[in-house]
């Protein structure tokens, strides 16, 4: 449905996207998972007709972005970071709007605008102004409204930003329920880790302009726990930066990350890491109330594969690797 | 482009453009704006500027030392006579009576009176012995504009006095009484306008106000739309959807006109029934000339929006041209009053030959053969702005 080739973005001399390649089939959820300012935004903005790729093509349903703009714009919905919509006009006269915009005869529209308020649970609202709608409320009409010419192709920037966890759970269900039904092949961008998990067929793992790895979410946890790595996370009362130095100098411990004044989240390799690690901490005398041993998470490939923490996680963690199997992990000091 | 992709671009403008037009009318405070500002902006610069019919409660004191000669000072109790006529027939100018210039001074200074005028005390010896009779007129020196009225207005008093007092002179010098004024004032001097009709400075001040407003509305106010909604999302919306992206400019500058001559219309309506200006050309040919003016700006306006990134942008460049163009295309103040420079600088501005062919049409009822050059100026501008506008738009919109 979707082929990208070496599409590349630069702004001046910035790169934003940096000559990314992938295809996506019919039909299936694909998610670009990355910190801010990894290029996500940019690829999607390229790829929705809005912005023009400084190198590289791509093709929507066989349409090229640049050349046939056009056919590309009648395949495609947009949800994208910002709301579209008008605050001083009703929620249906935001739908008519845009709906008139494709060219849809009334009657159509009109029955559409209806279905789709429906589907959101805001025909309640219909004749509201959008201006007076909550932020969850917004969203919904800001999804629907991607759907008012049945795209083939629906692009969602980072879809459940800043909402509540009740509206998230809302927007997410809608989504999947949007592929299912539809057969709508989706695009979305997030910096969330369990929300890609939760939604996407396939994932590709974007920093800094560039697609390091992409595979189903089960794959890609597989290049952690394939290499037979275990994460451990303990639970210690009065944790000291001496016993965890003395954990990180174990010899199987590839990294160490402080969660809070208790728990300690420690990835390492081998058999027998289990056992190494208790004994270091029998060691130094401290006292273990838990242990539990974790299904690695894409939060922890995403490390894996970058060798940092998504960038604007609020933290302040200490992530220190060193030891073998680290492959490419850099040392690095968090302290908020 | 085909027929059917024209006729959908139209059908899309429209479709913005009522948009746009709903939202204005939504936004209740923007609305009584809208019909505000032309109002302030007709109060404030037609009420600063001072004329007859703007002078109220001007107080003149006046100190008469004339010490009479033999027993007389019939020259200067004439005189005071006839001044206090004039006050009386001059509702904002009242007299009052000082004993000195040193009186009159502390007067001016309190803020009392805000002139006087002195008869010198040798004033009836003086004139009984042929000799010139001086009269003194204190002024207020940091009120100018008022003093400056004020010295005219007794001037030509005092002028009138004096011709009388030379009239009876020749006369008794032997000159027949009918001819005894020609042999004073050689000279009689009439003023009468163009047209007929007495005339404010709203009359000059109107149609600029209206030209200025209108093109504020194509050439600010559609930067400031596109920005609005490049900055909120919206634009996005309108250009993932299947249109021409002239259609959003195009639809965009729709409404900015719409609103344009609504309140250019607002303008004249307020400028007839409440300033008393008074239309002597054809309204249409008015309304015509809004339109051109309209179709002046909007390449221009254009241009602008392409190269405005984001509403803060688009505030400074309204500052940055409406008060050049304000001041320097004669709006507000006459063209004549400003040095060769300034008026070379004027001449480039389109604002100038708006105002201008609109006050020849609204004030001397000029009708479209008295102001050809203005329109082929106006019509050769906005040909070659739109000509540039159109690629340098499409350009900034797809970057």
């Amino acid at each position: 449905m979707i082929e990208v080739r070496d599409l590349t973005k630069k702004f001046n001399d910035f790169t934003a996207v940096d000559h990314i390649t992938f295809d996506v089939k019919k039909s299936e959820v694909f998610g670009l998972l990355g910190p801010n300012g990894a290029g996500k935004t940019t690829t999607i903005r390229m790829l929705s007709t809005l912005t023009r790729p400084t190198e590289g093509t791509a093709t929507i349903g066989g349409y090229d972005i640049v050349k046939h703009d056009n056919k590309v714009r009648q395949l495609i919905g947009l949800v994208s970071e910002k709301m579209i919509m008008y605050d001083r006009l009703t929620a249906k006269e935001n739908l008519r709007f845009f709906g008139k915009l494709y060219n849809l005869p009334k009657n159509i529209l009109n029955e559409r605008t209806d279905e789709l308020l429906d589907l959101v649970q805001l025909t309640k609202w219909k004749d509201s102004k959008v201006g007076t709608f909550s932020t969850g409320m917004r969203q919904r009409m800001n999804v629907v409204r991607a759907l008012l010419n049945m795209p083939k192709v629906l692009f969602l920037d980072e879809p459940t930003l800043g909402l509540d966890p009740q509206s998230t759970v809302e927007v997410r269900e809608f989504i999947k329920k949007t592929n299912k039904e539809n057969k709508t092949t989706i695009i979305l961008t997030t910096h969330m880790m369990n929300e890609a998990d939760l939604l996407c067929d396939r994932i590709g793992i974007m920093d800094q302009g560039k697609i390091d790895t992409l595979d189903t979410s089960t794959n890609l946890k597989k290049l952690i726990s394939g290499d037979d790595t275990t994460i451990l996370k303990l639970e210690i009362p009065n944790l000291t930066n001496k016993l965890i130095t003395k954990i990180q100098s174990v010899k199987c411990v590839s990294s160490v990350s402080r969660e809070n004044n208790s728990h300690l989240k420690v990835h390492a390799t081998g058999d027998d890491a289990f056992d190494l690690i208790i004994d270091a901490v029998r060691a130094e005398k401290a006292k273990i109330n838990s242990i539990e041993k974790l299904q690695p998470t894409l939060e922890d490939v995403f490390l894996h594969i970058t060798g940092r923490e998504v960038r604007d996680k609020a933290d302040n963690k200490i992530a220190i690797k060193h030891g073998p199997g680290s492959r490419g992990f850099r040392q690095k000091l968090r302290v908020r | 482009m085909n027929q059917m992709g024209a006729k959908n671009m139209i059908s899309h403008s429209f479709r913005i453009a009522w948009k746009d037009l709903l939202e204005v009318f939504r936004n209740r405070m923007g609305l009584v704006l809208l019909i505000l500002m032309p109002i302030f902006m007709m109060v404030m610069v037609g009420y600063i500027y001072p004329s007859d019919n703007s002078m109220s409660d001007v107080t003149v004191a006046l100190v008469n030392e004339d010490v009479g000669y033999g027993g007389y000072t019939n020259a200067s109790s004439t005189l005071t006579a006839i001044l206090e006529n004039t006050s009386n027939s001059i509702d904002w100018m009242s007299l009052t009576t000082a004993s000195s210039f040193d009186e009159v001074r502390d007067m001016i200074q309190r803020g009392d009176v805000d002139a006087g005028i002195i008869i010198s005390s040798d004033f009836s010896s003086s004139i009984m012995n042929g000799q010139q009779g001086t009269i003194t007129l204190v002024t207020d020196q940091s009120n100018l504009q008022m003093s400056s009225l004020l010295q005219s207005v007794l001037q030509e008093v005092f002028d009138q006095l004096g011709t009388m007092l030379a009239q009876q002179n020749v006369q008794s010098l032997g000159v027949d009484p009918s001819n005894a004024l020609a042999v004073v004032q050689p000279y009689n001097v009439q003023t009468e306008g163009a047209i007929e009709g007495t005339f404010t400075y709203f009359d000059f001040v109107a149609p600029g106000i209206i030209a200025m407003t209108v093109m504020m509305s194509v050439m600010t106010g559609l930067p400031a739309a596109i920005s609005e909604e490049r900055e909120s999302g919206t634009l996005d919306g309108m250009m993932v959807a299947p249109i021409s992206r002239l259609s959003v400019i195009l639809g965009k500058t729709l409404a900015q006109i719409a609103r344009g001559l609504l309140q250019g219309l607002i303008i004249i309506v307020i400028a007839v029934a409440l300033f008393g200006v008074t239309i002597h050309g054809s309204i249409l040919l008015v309304f015509a000339l809004l339109l051109l003016c309209v179709f002046s700006f909007v390449g221009l306006g254009i241009v602008l929006t392409s190269f405005t990134k984001d509403q803060e942008t688009a505030v400074m460049l309204m500052t940055t041209i409406m008060f050049p163009m304000m001041f320097l295309s004669g709006v507000f103040f006459p063209v004549e009053q400003m040095p060769w420079y300034m008026q070379s600088l004027s001449n480039c501005l389109p604002l100038t030959y708006v105002a201008n062919a609109l006050r020849k049409v609204m004030v001397l009822g000029a009708d479209i053969s008295m102001i050809t050059t203005e329109l082929a100026i106006l019509i050769g501008f906005g040909t070659v702005m739109i000509a540039i506008a159109v690629p340098v738009f499409k350009r900034a919109m797809t970057q």
